[in-house]
């Protein structure tokens, strides 16, 4: 009796270990989505060219997370790439004049969206669309100009 | 020739034949599977506690010592790059996705599995099996299935226990011995650590965890049963479980790229 007993015991501490372990690892070494919001509203925002964001990534405005991109597409009538992104409700006072732009963190990190506020009395909604938008930097196209500019400065 | 042709044909013949026996032993583990949980539990739980937290040790130790060494060679070759902050990342996703399940089930296959099939196989030489078949108890039901399924529960939580105490490891090499910033070591971690990449090694941690279980089982069951073919089984068992874990390990991961 006494064995068996120490046997659950035993068991009983082991898995609750292994549960403790894989909680640690799914929450504290995965940092990704911090953004969890219930009630969210979509927006709609065209852009030249959207480098190498994908969808799932933040949308932050002053550095923090407010929403997330959910889809990533090219639309075919305005020929540039359509991103969809959600904001959290909370959230529901930002002009809808403001501009989004495709931002890196880091000089070789991840790509998001970054909004910096405007001036408009009338606020993003549901269904709005963010007019004013600027592309992401690609590095390529920016080392081809410096080039390009070395080039032409040397004469 | 034609004996050699013979002989070709026979091997190939024993292998196919084997392994379709194999297959049909692990489809009746499964079958009785669900009985057992339901009416013995407390059988399962004992072979958990003989399986995984016996293995806690060994496991914790060199989880410990892998961490480390991966914290000691990641620090020095960013260092070259002046990327040392990326330590942290580079070691959460070698333990996360590769070492963590593979080094466990190797650790396992020579800890748990050896001890399944050499006590099976010794009851087996020891008559026990067939006495149990003389009272009418099924010795599949009784011995082996309690046996295949503890291994199979304690498998994901040794592999989740042993990435955690390998990343405290690296932690403690790279962080306080080193001097890598603790805020980088983790902030780095976490932008480059997906979900996805826990789920390839929890996916991979439960598949490794059933076929080393399972062929610990069946080596036991299958010994002959002598002092020798006992020892056989176990060797056997941890050559077997270490090529099917290093081959299925480079499936898994191909298909989940």
């Amino acid at each position: 009796m006494q064995q068996t007993r120490s046997v659950e015991i035993g068991t009983g501490l082991f898995v609750l270990l292994g549960m403790s372990a894989l909680f640690f690892l799914t929450t504290q070494t995965t940092g990704g989505e911090k953004f969890s919001a219930v009630e969210t509203y979509e927006v709609e925002a065209h852009f030249e060219n959207i480098g190498s964001l994908k969808s799932r990534a933040p949308v932050a405005m002053s550095g923090v997370t407010i929403g997330r991109v959910t889809s990533v597409s090219f639309d075919p009538l305005t020929l540039d790439a359509k991103v969809m992104l959600v904001i959290d409700s909370q959230y529901d006072q930002i002009p809808d004049d403001s501009d989004a732009s495709i931002l890196t963190s880091g000089l070789l990190g991840s790509q998001y969206i970054g909004l910096q506020a405007g001036g408009s009395e009338t606020y993003l909604e549901d269904g709005s669309e963010i007019y004013f938008t600027q592309s992401a930097i690609v590095l390529e196209n920016l080392i081809g100009k410096f080039l390009v500019n070395a080039g032409s400065g040397g004469d | 020739m034609r004996a050699l042709i013979r002989d070709t044909y026979d091997t190939v013949h024993e292998f196919v034949r084997t392994f379709g026996a194999f297959q049909l032993f692990f489809l009746r583990l499964l079958r009785h599977s669900p009985r057992i949980v339901m009416r013995r539990p407390g059988l399962v739980v004992t072979q958990i506690y003989n399986s995984g937290a016996l293995s806690l040790v060994i496991i914790m130790v060199c989880g410990f010592f892998v961490g480390g060494v991966l914290g000691l060679q990641g620090y020095s070759n960013l260092a070259r790059f002046n990327a040392e902050d990326s330590v942290g990342a580079v070691v959460a996703l070698a333990l996360l996705k590769e070492l963590g399940p593979v080094i466990t089930a190797l650790l396992f296959a020579g800890r748990a599995g050896t001890a399944l099939s050499s006590e099976i196989g010794l009851m087996k030489a020891t008559d026990q099996l067939s006495a149990m078949e003389m009272m009418a108890v099924n010795p599949v039901r009784r011995i082996l299935v309690p046996r295949f399924l503890g291994g199979v529960v304690a498998m994901p939580f040794l592999v989740a226990i042993f990435t955690c105490i390998g990343l405290f490891g690296a932690h403690i090499v790279s962080v306080d011995l080193l001097g890598v910033d603790v805020g980088a070591f983790w902030q780095q971690m976490q932008a480059s650590v997906d979900i996805n990449d826990v789920r390839e090694g929890v996916i991979k941690s439960f598949v490794f965890g059933v076929v080393v279980s399972l062929l610990a089982v069946w080596e036991g069951y299958n010994a002959i049963p002598t002092a020798e073919g006992v020892g056989r089984a176990t060797t056997r068992t941890v050559v077997i479980s270490a090529i099917a874990v290093l081959i299925l390990d480079f499936m898994i991961t191909a298909v989940m790229l």
